[in-house]
């Protein structure tokens, strides 16, 4: 038996109206079919249905309203198979970004077909291509040992518990690819492949004129000596340290345990080496340093990432990180969380952009703040909140 | 301070600021940050290094006369000349 569920019709659709049937309990039906029209807010949509068989009950009357997932109707297989699995039909979309168009992110959900596939295979989530057993996953997770710089010695090829196990101790079944980067690059794979793995990411931009900010800035160093001067990255920074006062779900750590909220902002700073690679140490309480005290902790930490003297506490606590692509940049940056945090904030380049002010278009410099959130601990209505916070303190520097 | 002295020391505090940059051949019109890839912060901190250096206050506004090797030689050449 296989279930006709409502479709998702496009990332922010949450609920459809079953405007009516096209089939009768009884008939036959093809993969392909179109069986029922669903109102959306994009219109009237047919809908086919994903397998063969018979439709043997209708659950959902004409007129009704139902969200995303719902099941319409109950189709018979047409040969004596035992249950298929339910119908590719998607998990219903971000709620947030559903329920608040504000939240929806730039980058949405992958629009789930409106045809699923039509063999109910499972569908292989992204980095399961490689072949393990699931012990083998089990403690390669447990040992945050990225399995894909582990060579398998079971059928095919596949990754067993052993190989982890060789691969923990440093065997020569470690990939020699792997084994040759420098200790830099490993770090940054294996805590990106975690990330990649483990957290379910989503993502969020908010473009906004940074007039007010750039004029104060100017303003500022205009009347301070070279070395007192300020970055407007030092600006954005405390503007975020600021707006996650408010937004706790996004600073702090996600464990075993799940997730649990930092009472201390300790803001990792993303700082490119030369050369390639980079480090994201902590500035500590950065939501409590003025801005010129700010200034000369990031211009330090900077420096030391730089000459590799930073110190293992700056590199363990972050508890959210930023990172700023400065002036050579491009307009912004989806980043990847940290692990164990549960966010991480970007800021793209300012840049000169026509900007409607009012009924006309002006010249304005524009910055886009972008984050990648943990949607374990948090959702994109609440991070939409954010980045528009952190925007509204950042044109207004004087309070920062 | 002829020009070439001038020259020389942007190209010390440069490579003080960003140690990989040392010895690398620039002209004087290459864009510094480009050529040497140096970030805001690395053009902050010559600014600062370079004002402590000479002696002088180098105004934010003017921080874009460092773009280039030869702009940046002009620059302060001009600041240094008796007014």
């Amino acid at each position: 038996m296989g279930t006709f569920s409502m479709p998702s019709l496009g990332a922010d659709m949450e609920a459809g109206t079953l405007v009516e049937w096209l089939k009768k309990p009884g008939e036959t039906v093809q993969r392909g079919d179109i069986i029922a029209v669903v109102e959306t807010d994009k219109g009237a949509i047919e809908v086919e249905v994903f397998e063969d068989g018979k439709i043997a009950q209708l659950l959902v009357q004409p007129g009704e309203k139902v969200p995303v997932g719902t099941p319409l109707a109950r189709i018979a297989s047409n040969e004596d198979l035992p249950p298929t699995e339910e119908p590719a039909v998607p998990a219903a979309p971000d709620e947030a970004a559903a329920r608040e168009p504000v939240a929806q992110p730039v980058m949405p959900p992958v629009a789930p077909p409106v045809v699923p596939p039509a063999s109910p295979a499972p569908l292989l989530p992204p980095g399961e291509v490689l072949r393990a057993s699931p012990a083998a996953r089990d403690l390669a997770r447990e040992k945050n040992i990225d399995l894909a710089s582990v060579a398998g010695s079971g059928p095919d090829g596949a990754i067993v518990r052993d190989d982890v196990e060789q691969a923990e101790v440093g065997s020569p079944l470690v990939r020699e690819t792997v084994a040759d980067l420098d200790p830099m690059r490993r770090a940054i794979a294996a805590a990106m492949s975690r990330s990649k793995r483990d957290i379910p990411h989503y993502y969020l931009a908010h473009s906004f004129d940074v007039t007010a900010a750039a004029a104060w800035l100017g303003r500022y160093n205009a009347n301070h000596p070279p070395a007192e001067r300020l970055l407007m990255g030092a600006l954005t920074v405390k503007a975020a340290a600021l707006a996650l006062r408010e937004f706790p779900e996004f600073n702090g750590f996600y464990g075993t345990g799940g997730f649990t909220p930092s009472s201390a902002i300790h803001m990792g700073m993303a700082i490119a080496m030369r050369g390639g690679g980079l480090a994201a140490p902590a500035i500590h309480h950065t939501d409590s340093i003025a801005l010129p005290e700010l200034m000369v902790q990031m211009r330090d930490l900077v420096s030391r990432v730089r000459k590799g003297g930073f110190r293992s506490s700056e590199v363990s606590d972050p508890t959210v990180t930023v990172s700023s692509l400065g002036d050579r940049g491009v307009d912004m940056l989806l980043p990847i969380i940290y692990p164990p945090q549960v966010a991480i904030i970007g800021f793209g380049s300012v840049s000169q952009h026509a900007w409607p002010v009012g009924d006309a278009l002006a010249v304005r410099p524009v910055m886009t703040a972008t984050i990648g959130a943990d949607h374990r601990a948090n959702d994109g209505h609440r991070g939409a909140l954010l980045l528009r916070r952190i925007a509204e303190l950042l044109n207004r520097p004087e309070g920062l | 301070m002829t020009r070439e002295d001038l020259r020389q020391i942007i190209l010390h505090e440069i490579s003080q600021i960003a140690p990989e940059t040392e010895g690398v051949a620039i002209s004087d019109t290459e864009d510094l940050r480009e050529a040497l890839d140096l970030d805001s912060m690395d053009i902050f901190n010559l600014v600062v290094a370079l004002s402590q250096r000479l002696g002088f206050d180098i105004p934010d506004a003017d921080a874009a006369r460092l773009t280039t090797l030869g702009s940046g030689t002009d620059y302060l050449q001009s600041r240094l000349a008796p007014r």
